[in-house]
């Protein structure tokens, strides 16, 4: 038994070892690195990382070309706020590892670790990779707590898909944030701010189960904060109104070390220099444009490219079932005023850096993971879409279930019924 | 009170008018009572067209909605209607001329399935009217008597080019209630907005919704249970048709019957049975769709669209053959088991079937830029293989739902005669990039990008943040 674990494990070792090296030629590369673009480029990819990207670069022997003349070729996409890998279907249909029904093992909601969770063979994956994306920040979506637990960076190539656990805690100080703490911001605060104490009390020590502990939340929960109030783990709030987003900046100013992006931030362009200044990231998406709230009403398609212009770094990326809209929601930001190049920023190297994880992942260049994506024309139009798109330096197969029931479907006419056509 | 005395004193109140009319001639004996008629349009429209002068755009890329295209040309319009297309225009002197270099011009597009008013911005339990949730069939209902024309979504959709939409209550229902169909300029009341003399529409559903909301309330809790729900209800509306049928037959005859009892849930039922109105079915899986092509022959009655139609694909062929419409969404899929099957190509393989396929929204979002929901849709079809133009591609904005809203001799195409309901777009229209620059509803200027102080702004939107911003 052990022994062929052994094997298996070998094989797996030598079958990465002879993956192709692969060379990527003649595309429009849009490096969303200090290289900036780069016609009729190469991009040599060596053991899944990239080796050179450049005009002219001299093709090694045994590389594959992968031929990209009149492409556009850019980074793999980043979805910013999403589920993904966490709901199959969100209604009616079982269970949903991205929602919870609070307990008491954490009433906080601070506990929950979706990296347990994360199900490679969710069929969002393949629907949204086969569109470029190639990562996701994935987060519990529906909790009623005061926290909405830790989320996870994952990859959407075939394996190793944990790229980031706990890499963020998320937390609502909207309409939806106080309605879950009793119905008004006046008792929503007093609670983070509570949580917050409780977690620095601990000076970085978790709590083990013989410690005594006399605070509000479980031992769970203010442990699950500890990386949040030392700044390790990033805390996503989301705030709409301005007023909302002055009390997270007034937060930021009180907690220096606590590392946090905004989410939404609807009504953030009232503000755009303030938030800027205090270098805060905002992640959103440029669609929702009318007042369906109270604390929405200032919402415009406008907001992305007001702030990006006062400085403030933007991330666009949030849904799950079609995450891969999000180029289109980018472009419609660009209509709206954000400039392109930043409008594929927001997709790619903004989301990895407010992540953590654009050592690796965000731009092409060299020594960077090879996520990298082929596209017919521009990314951000809606009649383009990706060639090819390779994860970890490999090209995926483009396929999902949507397209094997589309090519079982092309033809209506058959001799013998549908099911017995495998596409 | 019996239930005859009921009938008695209703039919002396609707005959009081005829009554007192007649008052003059004292009646010997007893003569036979004025023929009770039900007014099909007791909410009629008070809509009024905006100004519209001679207007020129010329030099401008045309897709006229019926699968042509004209390169450089112009369309000609005046007091409402269009006057001429074509490569070659003369336009009256004093006629506005308006360059349209480098600009793409279409027929105004027409959303066939739309919440808004019936479900307001701001969300909530005061603005959700949308869905009669207390009895499986409500026909009665009629959802211009939930709208809030103050819905700050119809200036959004008005942005994105849209001239008129069709106004849907809920899919809880098995039978939701009478639709509406409205023009997007706003008004101060719906009828202000009414499409004059468009049908009405009936709003059915399939599948998940029903069940899910009576599974608990004493049913339906299946999709068989949805079935017999309708079947029940056209034999009900069947049973109501007779009786009126004989009632009038009886008085044309010089007897002197007594009208039935009018119930309004079979007024409307009966309405579609007897083909003035229309019925638009919310239907997901194809097998659902295929059980209602069924129940319209076992009823004799048209199902003009399935709205969403997620799987229309699966049985494109059969709905070209039944001459049903689907509206559709591009991409929409997973929120639902029935929505689980959604492909990017269903629009584009339904119109290569040889069926009515439409773009739709059902959201206040998706409405603001349903020509990209056509872009994204179209360019999935040509990756597919499936070859269909621009031109040819835009009747799904236009055309096709003006055809399944009954108004398609009115609006939906860029012919003489027709209303000047149009839109200058800045650039090809299946761009992520363009916007609809100008939008015209029957010639007059509905909206100018290019001068932010002519917007509409809600009556909810002024006085708060953001108050005649770009949106």
């Amino acid at each position: 038994m052990k022994k062929t674990s052994i094997a298996l494990l070998t094989g797996l070792l030598s079958l990465t070892a002879q993956a192709d090296n692969i060379a990527v030629v003649g595309g429009y590369v849009h490096t969303l690195s200090e290289q900036g673009s780069v016609n009729n480029a190469t991009v040599l990819i060596r053991d899944g990382r990239i080796e050179a990207i450049g005009e002219g670069i001299e093709i090694p022997a045994h590389f594959r070309v992968i031929d990209a003349k009149g492409k556009i070729v850019t980074p793999g996409l980043m979805g910013a706020y999403t589920s993904v890998g966490l709901v199959e279907v969100g209604s009616s249909a079982g269970t949903v590892d991205a929602s919870y029904k609070p307990q008491d093992f954490s009433k906080a909601g601070a506990a929950l670790d979706v990296s347990y969770a994360i199900n490679p063979d969710n069929s969002v994956v393949d629907v949204t990779r086969i569109e470029g994306f190639t990562l996701a920040a994935t987060g519990m979506s529906s909790t009623h707590t005061l926290f909405g637990g830790q989320g996870a960076i994952i990859s959407l190539g075939d394996d190793d898909n944990l790229v980031k656990a706990k890499a963020f805690m998320t937390v609502s100080v909207s309409n939806a944030g106080a309605d879950d703490a009793g119905g008004s911001r006046a008792a929503l605060w007093p609670q983070i701010e509570n949580a917050i104490a409780e977690a620095q009390s601990l000076k970085g020590r978790a709590l083990g189960p013989k410690d005594e502990w006399h605070g509000q939340l479980s031992k769970m929960d203010v442990n699950a904060l500890i990386p949040v109030v030392t700044g390790k783990m990033l805390l996503v709030v989301d705030a709409r109104r301005v007023s909302d987003i002055r009390q997270v900046l007034a937060f930021k100013a009180r907690h220096p070390k606590i590392n946090l992006a905004l989410l939404r931030a609807t009504e953030g362009w009232r503000i755009a220099g303030e938030i800027a200044e205090a270098r805060v990231p905002v992640i959103l998406d440029p669609e929702p444009n009318l007042p369906y709230a109270f604390d929405m009403l200032g919402s415009t398609m406008a907001n992305a490219g007001r702030l990006d212009a006062a400085g403030v770094q933007v991330s666009i990326g949030v849904d799950t079932h079609n995450l891969r809209l999000a180029t289109q929601h980018a472009g419609n930001a660009v209509a709206n005023g954000l400039p392109w190049q930043d409008g594929l920023a927001a997709l790619t190297i903004n989301t990895a850096k407010l992540f953590g994880i654009d050592k690796d992942y965000g731009s092409l260049e060299k020594g960077k993971v090879a996520d990298l994506v082929i596209w017919s024309g521009d990314p951000l139009e809606v009649m383009h879409a990706p060639e090819q798109v390779l994860i970890k330096g490999q090209p995926i197969k483009v396929e999902s279930r949507q397209t094997k029931l589309r090519d079982r479907y092309l033809t209506l006419e058959r001799d013998t019924p549908h099911q017995y056509m495998r596409p | 009170m019996t239930k005859q005395q009921q009938t008695g004193r209703l039919l002396l109140a609707t005959l009081t008018m005829a009554v007192l009319a007649a008052c003059g001639q004292k009646a010997e004996k007893e003569a036979s009572a004025p023929l009770v008629e039900i007014n099909k349009d007791p909410y009629p429209s008070t809509y009024q067209a905006l100004p519209s002068p001679a207007t020129l755009i010329t030099n401008v890329s045309i897709l006229d909605g019926l699968g042509g295209q004209i390169d450089k040309g112009s369309v000609l319009f005046q007091d409402g209607k269009i006057v001429a297309v074509g490569s070659d225009v003369d336009a009256p002197q004093d006629a506005i001329v308006i360059d349209g270099k480098g600009k793409w011009l279409t027929p105004g597009i027409i959303d066939a399935h739309s919440h808004l008013g019936v479900y307001a911005t701001p969300d909530g339990p005061s603005h959700s009217d949308g869905n009669e949730m207390t009895k499986p069939v409500t026909a009665q209902v009629w959802a211009e008597h939930s709208i809030w024309p103050q819905d700050p979504g119809f200036r959004r959709a008005l942005a994105g080019g849209v001239t008129a939409l069709q106004i849907l209550p809920g899919s809880a229902n098995l039978v939701g209630g009478r639709s509406v169909t409205v023009k997007n300029l706003p008004g101060r009341t719906i009828q202000d907005m009414k499409f004059p003399d468009a049908p009405y529409g009936l709003k059915m559903a399939c599948g998940e919704n029903p069940k899910r909301v009576y599974g608990n309330k004493g049913g339906p809790a299946t999709r068989m249970g949805n079935v017999a729900g309708y079947r029940q209800a056209w034999s009900d509306a069947q049973d109501y048709q007779r009786k009126w049928d004989k009632y009038t037959q009886e008085h044309k005859a010089g007897k002197n019957p007594t009208p039935p009892k009018r119930d309004l849930t079979l007024d409307t039922l009966a309405g579609v049975l007897n083909g003035e109105i229309l019925v638009h079915m919310h239907c997901y899986r194809a097998d659902d769709m295929g059980t209602m092509l069924d129940l319209m022959k076992e009823f004799d009655y048209k199902i003009t669209s399935f709205q969403h139609a997620v799987e229309a694909y699966k049985i494109a062929d059969r709905l070209a053959d039944d001459q049903v419409c689907s509206a559709m969404w591009a991409d929409w899929w997973g929120f639902k088991m029935e929505a689980y099957d959604g492909i990017r190509e269903n629009i584009p393989m339904v119109h290569k079937a040889g069926a009515c396929a439409i773009v739709h929204s059902d959201s206040d979002l998706g409405i603001q830029r349903l020509n990209q929901e056509a872009a994204k849709a179209l360019g999935d079809g040509q990756r597919a293989g499936i070859d269909i133009s621009k031109a040819v591609a835009w009747q799904w904005l236009s055309a096709n739902p003006a055809k399944s809203l009954g108004i398609f001799d009115k609006t939906g195409s860029l012919e003489v005669g027709k209303n000047a309901d149009l839109v200058l777009w800045s650039a090809d229209p299946f761009s992520s990039y363009a916007q609809a620059e100008r939008v015209y509803i029957d010639g007059g200027l509905a909206f100018d990008r290019q001068r932010p102080d002519s917007w509409p702004v809600s009556d909810f939107e002024l006085g708060q943040p953001g108050e005649g911003d770009v949106k």
